[in-house]
């Protein structure tokens, strides 16, 4: 099936306004998949603070002494940008679980047929969900 | 038909309306069920027009024709034209070189599959008047153009050949014991989707994952197999050979349920549902519990 000659994009992302439900419920998976691999790294990071900060460590925040550990979450959660990514970390994994749970019922074969409906319910709740959780995520922080 | 038709139109005009009027309540009659509002607006504002198709170009052979290329051609607009009439009228009044296959023109032999408007259609079975124009008709992705709008199906029959699709039986019987063998009518509707593909290799082009794996067996392989495996007739140990060849590697495991098939599909199989329920039954297979 390979092609002799380029005959441009064809099934390729350049023609993603055609692409289908389905497409787009595989596509999102993936990528919210990888985004959720990634954040695993970063958490890693974070949390081996919290050996030191076990261990009795301590660091200096504007002449206060604080436990290294508490000192890195305080820090980190002061940020505007985390904040924000904290919205987006949990759209992320708020639709890889959705769709999960939509391919779970996938495999079963339990309502193939409303498998794009199933796709945009994910994407609604998903949004919901996410446009909800703003106001926890977002208070107490100063740009 | 459509050269008939076409002709008269630019002889004498006042001759349409009267030909028009005389056709429109035998077609009402016939396709009056099913027509939508929707379709029969569209209908009307091409009434009398002519339509914009854009159609792949490519000939190996033929200096200057190796550089692929679109060619543009204005089909007057019939009441009822498909893709297919149009590429034929193309064909037949202005590039006799214009090269596609078709036998049946109503979606029984599956050899007009084309790629239209970004979508795998069959283009007997498409209305031009449900299309946005120009309406851009190429050969089916992922499959090597021969000529024009003609790709190679060699692979695509290669697949469907692999899941032996015919009907097995451990031993035949003595010639005088042969008997018809009956299905039940429960056993018959569940294969009855399956059993309705027409080999037009739609499915198998829209498809992300046999794009990229040419081992893959693709979803009307599948679809195939699925229709012998579930059918009751067959022992055991056939249908078990037929699980073996399909949760291989390269088989039902390699679908990703991105229902891209069970979307392009011109007789509406549930194909993705099809290659679930053959996953299933490969896992149930090789449960144990001991």
């Amino acid at each position: 099936m390979s092609q002799s000659y380029n005959r441009g994009l064809v099934e390729d992302f350049g023609r993603w306004k055609e692409f289908s439900a389905g497409m787009w419920a595989w596509i999102f998976h993936k990528f919210t998949g990888w985004v959720l691999i990634g954040y695993l790294f970063t958490h890693i990071a974070v949390l081996s603070t919290s050996i030191d900060g076990a261990q009795g460590k301590t660091t200096m925040v504007g002449g206060e002494e604080l436990n290294v550990y508490t000192a890195t979450l305080q820090g980190l959660e002061g940020l505007f940008l985390i904040r924000l990514l904290e919205v987006g970390l949990l759209a992320v994994a708020v639709f890889h679980i959705l769709n999960g749970l939509r391919l779970l019922m996938v495999d079963l074969g339990v309502g193939l047929e409303a498998q794009d409906k199933s796709f945009y319910a994910s994407l609604i709740l998903t949004g919901a969900i996410t446009v909800a959780s703003v106001p926890t995520f977002l208070t107490g922080v100063t740009i | 038909m459509s050269t008939q038709q076409a002709e008269p139109e630019s002889q004498e005009a006042p001759d349409d309306p009267a030909m028009n009027g005389a056709e429109s309540p035998a077609a009402d009659e016939q396709t009056g069920g099913g027509m939508v509002d929707d379709h029969a607006e569209k209908r009307a504002e091409l009434e009398g027009e002519t339509v914009h198709i854009k159609v792949f170009r490519y000939d190996p052979e033929v200096e200057g024709k190796q550089e692929p290329r679109f060619d543009d051609f204005h089909v007057p607009f019939e009441k009822g034209m498909t893709v297919l009439d149009a590429v034929m009228y193309a064909r037949d009044e202005y590039d006799s070189s214009l090269t596609f296959r078709h036998s049946c023109r109503q979606a029984v032999c599956g050899s007009d599959a084309f790629f239209v408007n970004g979508k795998q259609r069959l283009g007997c079975k498409t209305q031009i008047s449900d299309l946005e124009q120009p309406v851009r008709i190429e050969p089916l992705p992922h499959q090597e153009v021969v000529k024009d709008l003609v790709v190679d199906m060699d692979h695509f029959y290669d697949q469907m050949h692999t899941v032996e699709p015919y009907f097995q039986d451990e031993d035949t019987p003595a010639t005088e014991d042969l008997e018809e063998q009956r299905q039940t009518p429960e056993n018959r509707e569940k294969i009855k989707m399956s059993s309705r593909c027409i080999w037009c290799g739609a499915c198998m082009s829209s498809c992300n994952i046999a794009a990229g794996d040419n081992e893959y067996l693709g979803p009307a392989a599948i679809n195939k197999a699925y229709k012998f495996a579930m059918d009751d007739r067959e022992d055991e140990q056939i249908k078990e050979h037929r699980l073996r060849i399909l949760e291989q590697e390269h088989g039902v495991w390699r679908c990703q349920t991105q229902f891209s098939c069970t979307e392009v599909c011109p007789k509406d199989i549930p194909l993705t549902e099809h290659i679930q329920e053959l996953k299933r039954e490969a896992v149930k297979k090789n449960l144990k519990f001991w």
